[in-house]
């Protein structure tokens, strides 16, 4: 340490310079956002529920079940998605499918939110493209465990985010909410 | 005899409310200072929805301290099994009162003419203010070395006696870089060295104590900042890392803990006023108005000077504040050895050094200057 530095005084005044220097201009920028100048931001703050960052489009959020026309789900029931996941979070049962082109789909499709690690194997192991971690939806809660496992018709029923990242279905509420 | 009893009264509610309202409003200044200082907007969220409307008023987060309020006397006032019941009740308390105490010698302008009457603008008239400021200081080290004592906590006896060791640091310190101060100005009254900081040194310098003694007021600013406790000199409690004395307090015994940091703050802050920045005095403002140097006056009403003098003192306070709050926010934690280091092998041989400087000059200039 060198002797100026071991003085404190001017290392102290050096910083309170710099604070001080943050503190005026970001003030000068608050006054003239206050003003009127809305170009004038005096924060990097954004103020989450109101203002949102725009998620990146490779984001892994909340998975959803890809519909054919028919609305019928694109899953087949191979249970690829079932085997590869490192969480076991995914339960599958599988069932005939009414058009005889179509060998399986599942009957019951369910995630535990609550045991997922949001890798996104199982998008990359679906050979049908039938599951997909689109929605940009983040904000998934439950007061319990069971409301964190998701069923086949609610995967079924999000859409995916739009160019924006910004979600375009709702969150869906689990209905044994207080299970 | 009825007025006499109000005039005091008046005196002493002015100074209650100006620092228990300072001290109050510290919480938010803390908040939205660090934030600004950080490129933060700070606590926004505390609101209050106008009665049948859909009006939220959130006014720069000022509810904050409210909620703060609110959140604190409705916790749970926890005692723990084995603490000493009265000292663990009392030791916020005192904390709080000497705080609050301390203020009352220091004069928030100078003597206000109504009629015949003299009313002198502080709290109490003491001829030894400057002592009884540092008494009530020093005695508001009791009730953290109590907070320590009585939790029946080994971690909050240790932060009590680190407490106990940084205020006697910084008490010395402040005691002896004062000296310069005293010895220029010749009084123990903050009143007479406040009326004595409105001279000019050279014709036009104000004669202000930063001016005069600004070794003293680097030492006593550094010292003062010790004794409210708070960053860069926060060993005793440490926010963060290190366990404190108030470990066991919670609600608004905690609070009061914290209170009485912020009212040392504004007390510190004073002090520093009346003795470094002039006090109550506006440059170049008499009793009958502005006389300026270069010969040109301005003539005030008494009224309006008063007011002009409460209101200098009062920013002058605010400023303050703010330079202790953004030292607050700038620096970090000094080490307990080294805040011993700095206490003892630098604040009080360099407080001496001042106390030996002024003595040499005002033997050589024969007179004080």
């Amino acid at each position: 340490m060198k002797t100026g530095q071991r003085f404190y005084l001017r290392e102290v005044l050096a910083g309170l310079v710099l604070t001080g220097h943050h503190f005026f201009a970001n003030m000068g920028k608050h006054i003239a956002h206050a003003l009127g100048r809305k170009g004038a931001r005096g924060a990097v703050t954004i103020q989450y529920p109101e203002e949102r960052r725009p998620y990146s489009p490779r984001l892994r959020s909340l998975h959803r079940l890809v519909r054919r026309e028919d609305g019928s789900p694109r899953c087949v029931a191979c249970m690829m998605c079932e085997t590869v996941c490192p969480a076991r979070c995914i339960y599958i049962v599988a069932d005939e499918h009414p058009n005889p082109e179509i060998e399986k789909m599942p009957s019951r499709f369910d995630i535990d939110l609550g045991k997922c690690v949001f890798c996104g194997f199982c998008v990359e192991a679906c050979p049908e493209d039938a599951i997909r971690m689109d929605t940009g939806i983040l904000e998934f809660s439950s007061y319990s465990r069971l409301g964190m496992i998701y069923t086949k018709e609610m995967l079924l029923a999000l859409e995916p985010a739009g160019p924006d990242g910004v979600p375009r279905s709702p969150v869906p509420i689990p209905a044994d909410r207080t299970v | 005899m009825i007025l006499d009893f109000g005039i005091v009264f008046g005196r002493v509610a002015f100074v209650m409310m100006f620092i228990l309202n300072l001290g109050g409003l510290l919480t938010w200044v803390e908040r939205k200072q660090s934030a600004i200082m950080q490129d933060r907007i700070g606590a926004n969220r505390a609101s209050i929805r106008i009665p049948f409307t859909r009006i939220q008023l959130r006014v720069l987060g000022l509810f904050h301290p409210l909620a703060d309020a609110i959140k604190m006397l409705t916790k749970e006032d926890f005692l723990p099994a084995r603490a000493d019941r009265l000292l663990f009740q009392l030791a916020p308390f005192v904390s709080v009162f000497f705080g609050l105490a301390a203020f009352a010698s220091i004069p928030f302008g100078d003597t206000l003419r109504v009629g015949d009457r003299v009313i002198p603008l502080q709290a109490i008239t003491l001829n030894v203010g400057v002592l009884y400021v540092f008494a009530m200081l020093s005695l508001g080290v009791y009730g953290v070395m109590m907070a320590g004592w009585s939790s029946a906590n080994n971690y909050a006896l240790l932060g009590g006696q680190r407490a106990a060791a940084l205020m006697i640091t910084a008490e010395i310190a402040i005691g002896a870089s004062i000296m310069g101060v005293v010895m220029w100005y010749g009084s123990l009254d903050l009143q007479d060295i406040a009326r004595a900081q409105g001279g000019l040194l050279f014709g036009w310098i104000p004669k202000w104590g930063i001016v005069t003694q600004p070794l003293a007021f680097i030492l006593f600013l550094t010292a003062g900042i010790a004794a409210t406790k708070r960053i860069p000199f926060d060993m005793p409690e440490g926010e963060s890392e290190i366990i404190g004395y108030f470990v066991e307090y919670s609600g608004m015994k905690f609070g009061m803990f914290a209170m009485a940091d912020f009212l040392e703050t504004v007390v510190v802050a004073g002090l520093t006023t009346s003795l470094f920045l002039g006090g109550w005095q506006v440059p170049y403002l008499y009793d009958t108005g502005f006389r300026f140097p270069w010969g040109s006056s301005v003539g005030l009403p008494h009224l309006l000077v008063a007011l002009l003098q409460v209101g200098a003192f009062s920013f002058k306070v605010v400023v303050m504040i703010f330079i202790m709050m953004l030292i607050r926010w700038t620096l970090p934690r000094f080490r307990y050895d080294q805040a011993m280091r700095l206490g003892w092998l630098g604040l009080f041989p360099l407080s001496i050094l001042n106390i030996v400087l002024t003595g040499a000059v005002l033997l050589a200039w024969g007179s004080r200057p």
